[in-house]
Formats: structure tokens, sequence, C-alpha cells
């Protein structure tokens, strides 16, 4: 039995919230983060954000940091109406936040780091490193949370880091913490102690907002759990009473399904293989665990899974921007395992980057030397030694302009000065007007409005159509969904499932990809 | 006139008349089309040097005070450098001699900078090709001109190159930064170069430096009885080139992409580790023959020191002129005149040649300080140009 409760009005909570935020919009250039948000956190409750990237989950929790101000809305801390200008304002309040990416000097101790800013002095000037160990001490037994207070941070575990931070915020006087996806950092291991920390905290009666879409460590770890998705509430509800196949449904929600005309080819011919590939993550543990696929022409494979499973590191591998440790890649029967970027454009690989502004486009580039970015260096562009045929490549980018409709004023403005959507067509004109014969798309539509939306998945069945072998990568289930001739499913670094999208239902691939075991 | 000629003259005078006539106006057509492209480049490059101009006046207004306080007049003294550097034909060829090494090494800078490097070495990368360029000078005799000339300079873009080239394996390879390798290669070139000029190659004498080379290796001197040589359309053809290899080569093309978004440069296939080899070898061997031009054109010999730090200059001087080509020759005029003329001011008005120095400093400043130039602009009125950037 699940009872949804929709956005509480006041009245419905006798005891003051320990957070309250009603009707809060912000709005962005071309996106509204939040829109018309209510959002309400009990005192000694830990409570769950949940959402797929770009929900506006960190916006909300920014703004109640105070790092961004709302356009509308009121915030209630403890029923008192807050204004909340800045992160010290919200320090004042009683607010305490952790970011993904740490606020650590890595030179300094524990304790140190854990002071910095209030720490206990003798006289006014001299740092009275005695009290302020014992002080922290005294601290961390309270809060049960062990730290070797006098190690270095760079001499510690991210976990450890972690920690730190949290005491830091707790050091501070923060009745009210907020973790901005804590475990997207963590093994396994680390994140079940933070669990246990998190605990911890709530018996000593801390409010705690845990920000997740995560769903299965939502349910693991949170009393309460509200869903958000494109900037708006889709409910609240109690962590015991759902789970995650309801909560995935409630988080990429029911949308237009995009139906599009896929032709069957007559043969199928094998054009991307990938065998026992294995690779490191950026922390140097291992990401990718023997990874097996095909990817045949006239296919689009989709790969379904919860961000940082892996997906990340697959792409790079076979664009080859990653080392590969172990394992093999073919292109169209040609090994290109240790192959570098520049053979595989050349073979016929095309990459959508997940981060157009960083891996896609050069910002600074005009909208013609992106277009040419990767065959820069062949004919018709380079055609004598070194020089480019600037005439050939204006031409080139002026068609591409047409048949792509970009919007730009010229060949000749700077990529940085296109909307969003704008630049990702300019990404898929370059990639898909090299005659690619597997197209690597990563997050396409990430961020775009319905029209851009439209446009990318439209151009990627019509590539497709034409014969090439598309792998697609995609948090957004509908999107798989919609376009996948096949569903391979991605749980922490290995392909758990291949799936017919016809004969599978939705429920069945959310439990896949929150690493549920089925028969 | 020409047709009056025609019908007197026999035909064949006529005919030849007609050719040299035409071959001129081709030449003139030519040399106007190239100084309307110029002069379009520095039309279209001055206004984006507005904060470059501004900062250079507020340090002539800094320096006054410095003047006032130290008790010179800052007119007498401000007057005296100018007319030292721009008041005759040899001010304005002194001027242009100090420039001419300075557009070399912020040439070399530029190159760097544009694939994302800080090559502060282009002053050891310099002596090295001034060296070589001093060796190559000396070792041949019986050479044409036009062999041992550009075989000289080619020697020093040789030896810059790789100059440049260590730092930029040591930065591919290892990830040493090149900030500290570059700089560190200076003070070895320095070293060695002196080592060398006050043994193996030191001419008979009390003074540290190799003989005189060759006549057959001389660069002309263009403006005597100034010391301005022919290394000076060597710089400025370079800074066409440099201008050239940047926006329509792919080499070019590939230096810049990874100086913006090396990220998004490696997933368009360019090879980071080659490009950085490639950008800092170049470099070197820009400062490298701005060396031996230097050697070749000015001193015709190594001497021990005879680089005031025209390799540091370089780096402020691209900065001053807003890192392209065309800024840099005009912002290593101005750094030319600043030497030229506080060394006449010295002469002249006893001010001492530090406050040159301080003037220098404090335009580069200025230049670096881009938020309160920004700040006055705006105090001016000037808010159009806070808008267009």
């Amino acid at each position: 039995m699940t009872r949804k409760v929709k956005s509480p009005p006041p009245f419905f909570i006798r005891v003051n919230p320990a957070i309250e935020m009603r009707g809060i919009t912000k709005k962005f250039p071309g996106v509204i983060a939040n829109d018309k948000i209510d959002f309400a956190v009990k005192k000694g409750e830990i409570h769950g954000l949940l959402g797929e990237n770009g929900a506006g989950k960190t916006v909300l929790m920014n703004i109640l940091y105070g790092l961004y101000k709302a356009d509308e809305g009121r915030i209630l801390i403890d029923g008192k109406e807050a204004e909340i200008e800045s992160p010290s304002a919200a320090i004042e309040l009683g607010i305490g936040m952790v970011h993904q990416h740490f606020m650590v000097v890595p030179s300094l101790t524990v304790a140190e780091n854990i002071v910095l800013g209030n720490a206990p002095t003798k006289n006014k000037v001299l740092l009275d490193m005695g009290k302020t160990l014992n002080s922290v001490k005294e601290f961390c037994d309270r809060y049960k949370l062990e730290v070797d207070l006098k190690a270095p941070i760079y001499s510690l575990p991210v976990g450890v880091q972690q920690r730190v931070e949290i005491l830091k915020a707790l050091y501070r006087g923060a009745d009210i913490l907020i973790l901005d996806e804590p475990t997207s950092v963590l093994t396994p291991q680390e994140a079940e102690e933070l669990f246990k920390a998190i605990r911890a905290l709530k018996e000593q009666g801390k409010t705690v907002v845990f920000i997740s879409h995560k769903l299965r460590e939502v349910l693991a770890i949170c009393d309460k759990v509200t869903v958000l998705r494109r900037g708006r509430v889709v409910g609240t509800v109690k962590a015991g009473e759902t789970n995650t196949s309801e909560l995935a449904k409630m988080m990429v929600g029911r949308e237009v399904f995009f139906t599009f005309n896929k032709k069957q080819p007559e043969v199928k011919r094998i054009v991307l293989k990938v065998e026992n590939l294995e690779a490191l993550g950026d922390r140097g543990l291992l990401a990718l665990r023997s990874v097996s696929f095909d990817v045949f022409a006239y296919e689009i494979l989709g790969i379904a899974g919860v961000e940082g499973n892996g997906q990340t590191e697959l792409v790079e591998a076979l664009t080859g921007l990653r080392k590969v440790k172990a394992g093999d890649i073919q292109l169209d029967g040609i090994d290109v395992t240790q192959a570098p970027p520049s053979k595989r454009i050349q073979l016929g690989t095309s990459h959508v980057p997940e981060d157009r502004q960083k891996r896609g486009l050069i910002m600074d580039f005009s909208v013609m030397e992106n277009l040419i970015l990767g065959s820069h260096n062949r004919p018709p562009f380079a055609t004598s030694l070194i020089r480019i045929n600037i005439e050939e490549a204006s031409n080139y980018a002026r068609k591409l302009i047409e048949e792509f409709s970009i919007k730009t004023p010229d060949k000749d403005t700077p990529a940085r000065h296109l909307s969003g959507g704008t630049q990702q067509r300019l990404v898929l004109a370059r990639e898909f007007s090299r005659n690619p014969k597997l197209i690597v798309a990563s997050q396409p539509t990430r961020g775009l409005d319905v029209g851009a939306t439209e446009f990318v998945r439209e151009k990627l069945v019509d590539m497709r159509n034409h014969g090439c072998a598309i792998l697609l990568i995609s948090a957004d289930l509908d999107e798989i969904w919609a376009l996948s001739d096949r569903i391979a499913v991605m749980y922490e670094g290995k392909i758990v499932a291949v799936k017919d999208p016809e004969k599978t239902s939705e429920a069945e691939l959310g439990l896949l990809m929150a690493g549920a075991k089925l028969g | 006139m020409i047709r009056t000629t025609r019908r007197l003259l026999p035909r064949k005078i006529t005919i030849i008349v007609e050719r040299y006539v035409a071959k001129w106006k081709a030449l003139v057509g030519l040399t106007r089309r190239l100084l309307l492209r110029l002069s379009a480049e520095l039309k279209a490059t001055l206004p984006k040097m507005l904060p470059q101009i501004i900062a250079i006046l507020l340090a002539f207004l800094v320096g006054a005070v410095v003047l006032i306080i130290t008790g010179y007049s800052p007119l007498d003294a401000y007057e005296a450098l100018l007319s030292g550097a721009f008041g005759d034909i040899f001010g304005i060829g002194q001027t242009l001699t100090q420039a001419t090494p300075i557009i070399f090494t912020a040439l070399a800078f530029l190159f760097a900078y544009k694939c994302g490097l800080f090559n502060i070495g282009a002053e050891g990368q310099f002596l090295v090709g001034a060296f070589a360029a001093a060796v190559v000078g000396i070792s041949f005799n019986e050479l044409p001109v036009f062999v041992h000339v550009p075989m000289a300079l080619a020697a020093g873009a040789v030896a810059g190159a790789c100059w440049g080239f260590i730092p930029a394996v040591l930065k591919a390879r290892l990830g040493a930064h090149e900030v500290i390798t570059t700089m560190m290669l200076s003070y070895v070139a320095l070293y060695v170069t002196g080592y060398m000029v006050n043994y193996p190659f030191k001419a008979p004498g009390w003074v540290a430096q190799t003989v005189l080379i060759s006549n057959s290796a001389e660069l002309p001197r263009i403006l005597q009885p100034t010391q301005l040589s022919a290394s000076i359309f060597v710089a400025v053809l370079l800074a066409g080139l440099t201008h050239y290899t940047l926006q329509k080569t792919t080499i070019g093309y590939e230096v810049r992409a990874i100086g913006l978004n090396p990220s998004a440069a490696e997933s368009g296939g360019i090879s980071i580790k080659k490009g950085i080899i490639l950008a800092l070898t170049i470099s070197g061997a820009m400062a490298g023959l701005g060396g031996a031009g230097e050697i070749l054109g000015v001193h015709r010999r190594f001497i021990e020191g005879f680089s005031p730090g025209y390799g540091w200059d370089g780096l402020a001087v691209a900065l001053v002129g807003g890192l392209n080509p065309a800024g840099i020759l005009l912002a290593s005029v101005l750094f030319g005149a600043l030497r030229s003329g506080g060394m006449a001011m010295t002469r002249t008005t006893h001010v001492p040649l530090d406050v040159a120095i301080i003037l220098q400093a404090l335009v580069v400043l200025f230049v670096a300080a881009p938020k309160l130039v920004k700040y006055l602009l705006k105090k001016g009125g000037l808010k159009w140009w806070n808008s267009s950037t």
C-alpha cells in the first residue's frame, strides 16, 4: 500500500518542520530549474531528495544554503521566516552542506580542517592546538564519528575526507545537514560507513537532507523521499511504503513516447565487437568489469543504468580517450583496442559526448572551426601539407548549417554564443556528416528542450536506418525505451542483462538497474 | 606622356617601356594591398587594445608621481624620453633596434601560450640561438652571403628549437611543468654560453666575447649610424607567418584547439602530447631566431651578457600586445622606445635609467589588472567597451 502526499499544505504539519520551502521558483536562462517547489522536512528526519540529473535537486538545496537566490518563494526554518542571502547566513541558521566536491585543505590535519575559521586561540593570536584537539575529540565521540585527528587530509581516503566535511559542518553548529550526492564518490563499503554515521546523526536529533539519484540508497537510508522531475515535485512518499520500481516511475515519469519508423535490415552484420573489456575509473578502481557485447549495423543498442556504473568509462574506452586494461574492441573487424582517437575517427567512429561543452565543442572556436574538428587534418580540408583550405571548410560549414538547421548568425560565430540545443546540433552535424560506421552517443538529449530532443532522436534513428551501428547511453529511461532495438543494463561496471524492449517491463528494467538479481 | 613617347619611339622600345610600366604598376599594387592589409589588421587591433593604451597612460601617470617623489621634473623627463625615442632618425633607429629582439621573444611566448603553455624560458632559447649563430658565423669564411646568413639564422632557430624541445618532452612524457623547466633551462643556457665565451670560444683580450663573425654572415645595417639591422624584416615577416600559421594551418588549428579546450581537442582526434611538443619547439625556434638576428645584425659577435633580458621582455610584450601578432609589433615598439628613450633621458636629464624600467613594470602591472582598467573605463563613461567584451 502506498500513500502519496502531494505538496503538504502548511496546516498538515502541527509541529513546525525543520525546513519548509514554499513555492520556490528559480529560473536560469532558458531553463526553469525549480518550478513552484514545496518542500518540507520534519525535525530529526532523514529526507531523500530524488531525481534525475537536471531535475533541480541541487539547485533547490543551493537556494536553501544561500548559494543561489530564489526568484520566488519563501523559506521557513523551524517555523520562522528566513532570508538566506549567503552560506554564512545559512550556517548562522544551523544549516550545513557537504558538496560533491570537498572543500578541505589537503595539507592541514583533520583537526585543523574541522576548526578552520573558528579555531580556539591563545591570547587571540596563537592557535591553541591542545584545546583544539580536545574539543574536536570530544565532538567526534559525541557523534561516534571516528577519525585520526592528527593525520593530514591528503593522506586519507575519500570516505574519511567526507566524514571530515560532515564534522566541519557539525562543528559550526549545523542542525540541518544537506548531503549532495554523498555516495557518488564512495565505494560500496565506504557508503555503508556513511549510512551508519547518518543514522548516528539522526539519533542525536539532527535533520538530514540526502540528495541522490540512486533508488536503492534512498530507500536504505531515508525516512521519507521527495521526488523531483524537471524542476517540479512529483510527490513525497514514506520510504517504508514504496519500492524501487515505484520510485523509478516517479523519477522518470511517463512522458510522451516518441515513435519512429525503423527499417529492419536483411543481414545482420557486426560493426562493434567488445570482448571482456576492463578499464580503470578516474580513482584507479576497476570501472569496467569484463564487459562484452556486439552492436550490429542498422541497430541502436541502448545502455540503461544509473549513472556512475561505468557508462562514462565505457564511452571513453570505445572512443580511445581512456586506456583499456584488458579485453578487445573491434570496429568492423579491425582491432582498435589501443588505437588513438584520431585513428578511430578515421575508421568511422563518431562520438556525441556526454558533456558537450567540455568534450564536444571548443567554445571559443567558430561554428566552422568546430565543424571540421576531427577532419581538419584530412582532405578536403587539409589539401597541401599543412594549409587548411578555408574556402572548402566554409562551404562545408554553410552546407551543414543549412542541413541541420543550426541557428547561428553565421559560420564565424563562436560556439559559446549559441544556445544549448544549437550547440548539440553543431556536435551532431559534425559527428553525423563524416559517414560514421559507429556512433557512440552519450546522454545526447540531456538538458535540451522538447523540440531539440525530438530533433536529436530523429537524427539518431535516421542514422540507424542508413546502416549505422549506434550505442546509446542515456540516464533517461524513456529515451532508451523509445530508441533502442536492444537494451543492455549496466550495473557496477558490468552488463547484467541484455533485453528486448518489447518483451521487458519498465519495472523489470528499473530493478535490474538497481542491482536486483532476477531469475 | 607615355602615349606621346609611344608615337615617337620605335616599336621595340615601346614594348619594353610598357612592360616596365606594367611591372612597376603590379609592384605598386602589391605593396599597396599589403599595406592596406596590414593597416586593416592594425585598425582591427587598435580598438581591442584600448585597455592597453589606458594602462600605458596610467603607467606614465604613476611614473610621474615616482619622479616627483625622487625630485625630478616628470615633464622634462618624459620630454627627454619621447624625443630620445622618436625625436630624430637616430632615436627611431635605436628604438626599432631595441624592439627587434623583443618581437621574436614575444612571438615565441605567444605561440606556446596559444597551446596553453607558459614558455617563460625565451631568454634561454634566445641565448642558445644567438650562440649557435655566432659559432656558424665564425666557422666559415668563404661562403656567399646568401648561403652564410640563412645558415647562421637556421642554426639559431635549430638551437632555440632544441632548447624548447627539452621541456616539451619533459612535459608531454613526464608531466613536468613547463614554467619550472623552461625557466631553469634559461639559467643553464645563460651559464653554458657564459662558459663557452669565457673559455673555448673566447677572443683574445679581457672581454668575455667571441671573435667577430665573417663579413659574409653579417645581416646588413639598414639605417646607419644606428644599429638597426635587416633582422627587423625577419621579425615582421615572422609576425605575419605566426598569424598565418595560427589561423590558416592544421598546426595552428591543433595548437589553438589544445590551448582552448584540451578535452574536446582530444575527442577530436588531436594528440595533445604531439601538440605540446610541436608548440614549445616552434616557440623555442622563434626565440632562437631572434638571438641569431641580434648577433648577425647588431653585435656581430657573442658577448657575455649582451641580452638585457629580451626574453623576459617578450613575455611582457606579448601580454601588453593583447596576445596577437599585430599587437605584439606595436607593444614591442613601446618597449623599445622605453629602452632607447630611457638611455637618452639619462644622458640629457640625469634621471636614472631605472625610471624607464619602472615605467615598463607599471605598464605590465596595469595590463595585468584588467579589472582596474575596466573600472576606470566605466567611470570614464565608456560603457560600450564593457558591453562589447
